[in-house]
């Protein structure tokens, strides 16, 4: 027994059957002159639990590759496994913060949420939704602005609520499309460590969409990085196994962090470099 | 006697922040007024200049004397004009239901959109004068006519509106419907209905001006009842020419007071959106 589970330890991971599993996915547009691949041979393994980044140069599929997970765009080779069944359709189980937020700006903040928590589980007692409610508002720091409309507030309020909406109903994958893109770099680094946070304590596993290095060191598990379309697929992988909880600092001190940075520049810049960013 | 100050307006304040919105509508109309009397007078036109309705007994009676009611249809023009409205609420009302109700498959559906479309345009060129005729025919009674061509005259707008509105609900917030699993009731009132208000109220303000203008064509078919429509053929009957100004003038005020009331009710109940 104690002989199994020590030689388990190190690739217990690897063993469980992952949550999401690309297998051989590849994803092609139709067009007037024949099909436009997009994405090609994707394969990938993702735990429950994990936190995984994306990166890569603009119209590389990124955005494509988290749609075959919310069910958005559907693969025309391969499959994507969620639990071991291929993805049908969108649905609260893999919940996606939109990239321009998608909130409907004639409710406050909280009938945001309030409609989420309301349309995936109505069975449920009405204060339990408002508590529910109440809590994932604190949770990203809005318990004062929760009687604003959308249109009242700032940008990063609104990633925010976007935030709260999503997790209230605590999804198995949380997807999310560049969400700290259009933040100024003070608000950016707030959110992330509120992401942070919050993916400790509900452990849900996180796919996000990023253009910044330093992003996904700070938050990821694992580095996605995606060479260009057309045809684009998984390049490389970089395991970022910093201790966590992590501290911006603690990260910067550590030597490891300029290696797995060059590494990826290196990828983005010189191998996959791209003439439209250069 | 002084006049008693009052104490909520400072009169020289309230003057200076209003005098640009009340001014040149003065200068305009006044100026207006004065044009057609001149013209009038230095008999440029036959038609008689705005000092008749004062002058010619008739219209100073009508003037004077908007709520008397000597039975039949000898009464005042705020009667009329009362029975005119009511004719026009029912036919707008019922515009407003169907056009919303049509609106909203169509917006909903590309295929029915695609069939019906071009009929919708057609249908909303046809002048409502055009429909008294098939109105006649098809219901054979003068009421039910004349609010179907009120009706009928006043539902484009309402129709082609709501359709673009529900056209233009953008694709984020069909993508949080789906990644939801909304229920068809709960998209169409938390996400539909909310989001295309805006396009709605638009087409309600344009229809409220049309279904009004259509009072007078839709009164031609009713002689015998009393309406601000009918007020004006009977005029034209018999020939009395400032009566006619007169009632032109009334359905005009009536007319900018509904379109008002709507441009009020839009900004109370579709605005910040």
């Amino acid at each position: 027994m104690t002989a199994t589970l020590s030689a388990d330890q190190p690739s217990s991971a690897a063993l469980a059957p992952p949550l999401l599993r690309f297998e051989q996915m590849g994803l092609a547009y139709p067009t007037p002159q024949g099909p436009y691949p997009v994405l090609e041979g994707v394969n990938l393994d993702v735990q429950a639990g994990e936190f995984i980044c994306v990166i890569g140069h603009s119209g590389c599929g990124k955005s494509t590759l988290l749609n075959t997970v919310s069910g958005f765009a559907k693969p025309s080779s391969g499959r994507v496994l969620f639990n071991g069944a291929p993805i049908q359709r969108p649905g609260p189980d893999r919940m996606v913060v939109f990239q321009g937020y998608a909130l409907l700006p004639w409710l406050t903040a909280y009938d945001n949420v309030y409609l989420g928590i309301d349309a995936v589980k109505p069975q449920l007692p009405e204060r339990q939704k408002r508590e529910i409610v109440m809590e994932h508002l604190e949770l990203v720091g809005l318990t004062a602005a929760a009687e604003k409309t959308i249109t009242q507030i700032s940008g990063g309020m609104k990633q925010r609520v976007a935030i709260a909406r999503a997790l209230a109903i605590r999804p198995e994958v949380l997807i999310l499309d560049e969400p700290f893109g259009a933040l100024d770099a003070i608000t950016k680094e707030e959110l992330q460590e509120e992401l942070l946070k919050i993916w400790n304590t509900q452990k849900c596993t996180v796919l996000m969409i990023t253009h910044d290095i330093d992003e996904a060191l700070f938050l990821a598990d694992r580095l996605v990085m995606m060479t260009n379309g057309p045809a684009a697929g998984i390049g490389e992988v970089l395991t970022i196994n910093f201790p966590r909880p992590r501290s911006r600092e603690d990260i910067m001190e550590d030597p490891r962090y300029y290696e797995l940075r060059n590494q990826a520049l290196d990828f983005l810049y010189n191998r996959f470099a791209h003439d439209e960013d250069a | 006697m002084t006049p008693v100050p009052s104490s909520k307006i400072n009169p020289p304040n309230w003057w200076k922040q209003n005098r640009k919105a009340i001014l040149p509508p003065i200068f305009g109309i006044g100026g207006f007024l004065l044009f057609w009397q001149l013209s009038s007078s230095l008999g440029l036109t036959k038609l008689e200049g705005p000092l008749s309705l004062w002058t010619d007994e008739r219209t100073r009676e009508l003037l004077l004397y908007p709520f008397f009611d000597n039975g039949g249809l000898d009464k005042g023009l705020f009667l009329h004009t009362m029975s005119s409205l009511s004719r026009v609420a029912i036919g707008y009302s019922l515009a407003a239901v169907i056009g919303i109700g049509i609106g909203i498959a169509v917006g909903l559906n590309k295929g029915l959109n695609r069939a019906f479309d071009p009929l919708f345009q057609f249908l909303r060129m046809v002048a409502p004068l055009a429909w008294v005729p098939i109105a006649l025919v098809m219901f054979q009674q003068n009421q039910p006519a004349a609010i179907f061509v009120i009706f009928i005259t006043s539902i484009w707008p309402i129709l082609i509106n709501t359709a673009e509105g529900v056209r233009q609900i953008p694709q984020d917030y069909r993508n949080v419907a789906l990644v939801l699993q909304m229920s068809n009731r709960r998209f169409f009132t938390k996400i539909l209905i909310p989001s295309t208000l805006p396009y709605i109220f638009t087409g309600l303000r344009i229809s409220i001006g049309l279904a009004w203008l259509a009072i007078i064509a839709a009164e031609i078919v009713m002689p015998g009842t009393p309406g601000i429509g009918y007020f004006i053929w009977d005029a034209n009957q018999n020939g009395y020419v400032s009566e006619i100004v007169l009632g032109v003038i009334w359905i005009g005020a009536i007319g900018l007071i509904l379109d008002r009331l709507m441009a009020w009710l839009q900004t109370r109940i579709a605005s910040g959106r």
